[in-house]
């Protein structure tokens, strides 16, 4: 029964995978830019929480709450600052300046903790379950990562259907001159999507830390860039797309580990985003994005 | 790069960065026996070589066919263990260096073409974000790869395993050439100051004369509007792949470098990983995207300031992630255009031969 | 005679959108044909099939009596179409020569290796490409800036530009897609006798879009009048511009 036990934890892993492509796939869809810092913002919401919980000595929820509008914050303050003056740029100067602003932080985070790895107290503690006669254990961490993804993915959908702003964001991805000239605030609009994918990121960062418990500067840039891939895998810009391709990201890395080799695992997880680059450039459910002539 | 650039301007502005090159060259070599060099400084002269050839690969990328390449790391670690695992497989037969050195160079490069050409394929037909992703990834996986490869020689032939040199069932007078995580011992040092300088000389003709050529122009006609270039007949896919492999092969020889300066070569993330390719980034943008000669100068200057300057150093890595978001707003904001526009008497003289045209 | 360019039954669909639905044009060589039509009509798009950008959901494209249906843009450019572009789309930086230069490519051939190696053979083609570039630049009055960056130049010289960058392909047949757009009245005049000029030095036959109406009837033998994705009238320039129907559709109550 070993092979559920690795799949429940794959799922597991891949439903923080899609927290973190959620945030990628939004922003990429409105404001058409890789925002290569989202995985660092993670590594400070980790951070927040370690702070908040082993320094300050506050009950979990507290820190994860803190993380929430640190991350909040700290997302929307990057795009005003780095983003929002490099509309008109070329793409290549934007990524740029993403790969800056990823850069930044983690050396922020480098100066401010050191290089040393935190252990990360759980912010999880609900009892592990033992299903069939203790052939499959899930951790406490497990089943909330998966109740709390399954939750988080409902709910934005229901906020980009029913909301106004849920609209305006749709329009804003579809085009953003007409979603202008229709009265939309394009500019805030941006800005809510970044709060949003931070305040994800923030959550994932809990979930994250409290499943993997360690946490460096560098905590954050792996999965960020694999959740990248879950978000190119599932179809960039789609939001049922990054659910999905993140969870069978996460599958795949850990059936990989536990079958095939834990070195190489990381490996199959970028030649997945090679072949998926070969096979089908726009993902599992991508629309075809072509430009205006 | 000149803006207003004339047959004969080009050919000049092409002499002025190979006579710098090579009049450093002929300072340093003076310095060096003049003995005023501290021993520290002249251990630096061949990374300084690797890093003015990795920029000025990374920025035919970047600056002239326009796409981000986040894995010249991955490019240059190629050419590393592929030139090394060469020179200790033959440093027994083939006793001439000038001609084992001459291979291992030809196989670091060409090692490296060869997976620019598996990266380039798939990934150049998308949009530029993902070349970004699928070389940052490619790098990773080629760091990860090597710390688990066991490669051993004897004389039946190649050995190779993933598990330990144990596993490798190595013959009498076999010996381990690439010891997984511990990597390659006793490559042969042939790399040195003045090699460097000739291959540098020798990458800065084949991208000098590349860009100033029909395929330059394709390429660059690409980078600046690929639905026209398509428009009038270019091969899309030809050129940036093109671009692209020569980049990629040019990282490589820069590898091949790398491996023959050190006696022992590992694949780790301070050397091969993601900072590698960030630093050379920022040597890129610091000198000017596009701009050959402004590459070589950053590359030599970064590297020599930290050193120069030890306080600096806990900085260093912060003070490059400035270095890149500063200099993208300050090029691209509108509100710093408009500065530059105000304050720049080029511009300020050029738009006044254009009214003088018009009138 | 057979035409040049035989369009038929030509139709795309956006999603459920159709945008273009059968149409129909002939040109033949030689011809300055104009395709006019209200914003939205579909004109742009019907280049786009033209060229390759757009591949179209049914019908034909037939150019000197080869089919070219379907085929990629670089493909559609060497069997003889070149194309300018609403929004201009020059090689912002590069140089106005090299903006020719680069339309030249597939004349004036030699190897990338050549090129690094600087052989006897690339001194020798890249003479003759700076000339015949500058041949082309002299028709449009560029000659003198072709050392600006090509996003130096002011907007009407921009226009020329991509005409002669589009020509220096050696195309059969010219698409210009509002040539005239953004220019004044001296300008447009002035844009009309070098469409001429091209036509009767180059041997060239053009199809354009244009909403300049003084444009339209002053250089052009044919048009075809689109509304709504499709053939609204189609004939001789006066005809057409005289046809009742064309006038309350297209150019106002």
């Amino acid at each position: 029964m070993s092979f559920i036990s690795y799949l429940i934890n794959g799922i597991s892993l891949g439903s923080i995978y899609a927290l973190i492509a959620l945030g990628y796939t939004m922003v990429y869809g409105i404001a058409k830019m890789l925002n290569f810092a989202h995985g660092d913002i993670i590594m400070i919401g980790g951070y927040t929480i370690f702070v908040v919980m082993n320094t300050l000595g506050m009950p979990p929820i507290l820190g994860v709450l803190v993380a929430v509008v640190v991350c909040t914050i700290l997302g929307v303050t990057i795009e005003k600052i780095a983003y929002k003056p490099l509309r008109q740029a070329s793409p290549l100067a934007v990524l740029i300046t993403a790969i800056g602003v990823s850069y930044l932080l983690q050396n922020v985070a480098l100066l401010i903790f050191g290089a040393n790895t935190k252990l990360f107290t759980s912010v999880v503690s609900i009892p592990a379950i033992s299903l069939a006669d203790g052939q499959i254990n899930l951790s406490g961490e497990t089943t909330v990562t998966i109740v709390v993804s399954v939750v988080i993915m409902v709910g934005l959908m229901l906020f980009i259907r029913k909301s106004k702003t849920g609209q305006a964001m749709l329009a804003v991805s579809e085009d953003k001159g007409a979603a202008e000239l229709m009265g939309i605030n394009v500019n805030a609009t941006i800005a809510v999507t970044f709060a949003i994918g931070s305040a994800l990121a923030a959550i994932a960062g809990a979930l994250l830390c409290s499943a993997y418990p360690t946490l460096t500067p560098y905590t954050g840039a792996m999965p960020g860039i694999k959740a990248f891939v879950a978000a190119v895998f599932g179809g960039i810009g789609s939001i049922p797309g990054a659910f999905i391709g993140g969870i069978l990201l996460g599958v795949i890395e850990n059936l990989s580990k536990a079958y095939i080799s834990s070195q190489m695992a990381d490996a199959i997880v970028f030649a997945v985003l090679i072949v998926v680059l070969l096979v089908k450039p726009t993902g599992i459910l991508g629309k075809k994005i072509s430009e205006k002539v | 790069m000149d803006k207003l650039k004339k047959m004969n301007k080009t050919t000049k502005s092409n002499f002025i960065t190979y006579a710098m090159v090579i009049v450093a060259y002929i300072i340093m070599q003076v310095l060096v026996s003049a003995g005023v060099v501290s021993s520290l400084m002249t251990g630096l002269l061949v990374p300084l070589c690797i890093y003015v050839m990795m920029a000025v690969s990374l920025n035919l990328t970047v600056g002239i066919l326009g796409e981000l390449s986040l894995g010249h790391a991955g490019f240059m670690c190629v050419g590393a263990f592929s030139s090394a695992v060469f020179s200790v497989a033959t440093v027994d037969t083939i006793t001439s260096v000038p001609l084992r050195f001459f291979i291992a160079i030809v196989i670091g490069a060409v090692a490296a073409a060869v997976f620019g050409v598996i990266l380039g394929i798939p990934v150049l037909r998308l949009r530029g974000d993902y070349l970004a992703i699928v070389t940052l990834a490619f790098g990773e996986i080629v760091k990860n790869f090597i710390n688990v490869v066991y490669l051993g020689m004897d004389g039946k032939g190649f050995h190779f395993s993933m598990k330990d040199t144990g596993s490798l069932n190595l013959g009498e007078g076999g010996k381990v050439i690439i010891n997984g995580a511990q990597g390659i011992t006793g490559t042969p040092k042939n790399a040195t100051f003045t090699i460097g300088i000739v291959i540098i000389l020798i990458t800065l003709f084949i991208v000098l004369n590349l860009i100033h050529s029909r395929a330059g122009r394709a390429i660059m006609a690409i980078r600046d509007n690929r639905i026209a270039a398509e428009s009038v007949g270019i091969n899309i896919t030809k050129y940036k792949l093109m671009a692209f492999t020569i980049s990629a092969s040019i990282a490589g020889v820069g590898g091949v470098l790398y491996a023959h300066n050190l006696s022992t070569l590992t694949a780790l993330p301070k050397n091969f990983g993601y900072n590698m390719s960030i630093m050379i980034l920022v040597f890129v943008v610091l000198g000017g995207i596009g701009n050959i000669r402004g590459s070589i100068i950053s590359a030599v200057i970064l590297t020599l300031l930290p050193e120069l300057l030890r306080g600096l150093n806990d900085y260093r890595m912060l003070i490059y992630a400035i270095v890149l978001i500063v200099m993208m707003l300050f090029n691209w904001s509108p509100r710093a255009r408009e500065f530059r526009e105000k304050y720049s008497i080029k511009r300020f003289l050029n738009r006044k031969s254009i009214e003088k045209e018009e009138a | 005679m057979m035409a040049l360019l035989e369009v038929t039954n030509l139709g795309i669909s956006f999603g459920g959108l159709r945008a273009v639905d059968s149409f129909q044009i002939q040109i033949k060589k030689g011809q300055l044909y104009g395709l006019i039509g209200p914003n939205g009509a579909g004109k742009t798009t019907i280049f786009n099939m033209l060229t390759g950008v757009y591949k179209p959901t049914d019908g034909k494209i037939v150019l000197e009596g080869k089919d070219i249906t379907g085929h990629k843009t670089i493909e559609i450019n060497h069997e003889g179409i070149a194309r300018t572009f609403q929004n201009i789309r020059l090689f912002k930086e590069l140089t106005v020569l090299d903006n020719v230069k680069v339309g030249l490519s597939e004349q004036f051939k030699y190897s990338a290796l050549t090129g690094i190696l600087r052989l006897p053979k690339y001194y020798k083609v890249e003479k003759a490409m700076t000339e015949r570039a500058i041949e082309l630049l002299k028709v449009f009055d560029l000659d003198g800036e072709k050392d600006y960056l090509a996003s130096n130049l002011p907007y009407g010289k921009q226009r020329k530009l991509e005409i002669a960058r589009a020509l220096a392909t050696n195309p059969k047949l010219l698409l210009l897609d509002e040539p005239a757009a953004g220019m004044n009245p001296n300008e447009t005049k002035e844009l009309m006798d070098t469409i001429r000029f091209v036509r009767d030095e180059f041997d060239m036959t053009i199809l354009l879009i244009e909403h300049d109406m003084k444009l339209v009837s002053g250089i052009c033998e044919e048009l075809t009048v689109l509304n709504f994705g499709q053939v609204l009238a189609q004939g001789e320039t006066s005809k057409v511009l005289n046809d009742p129907q064309v006038i309350t559709a297209y150019l106002g109550e």
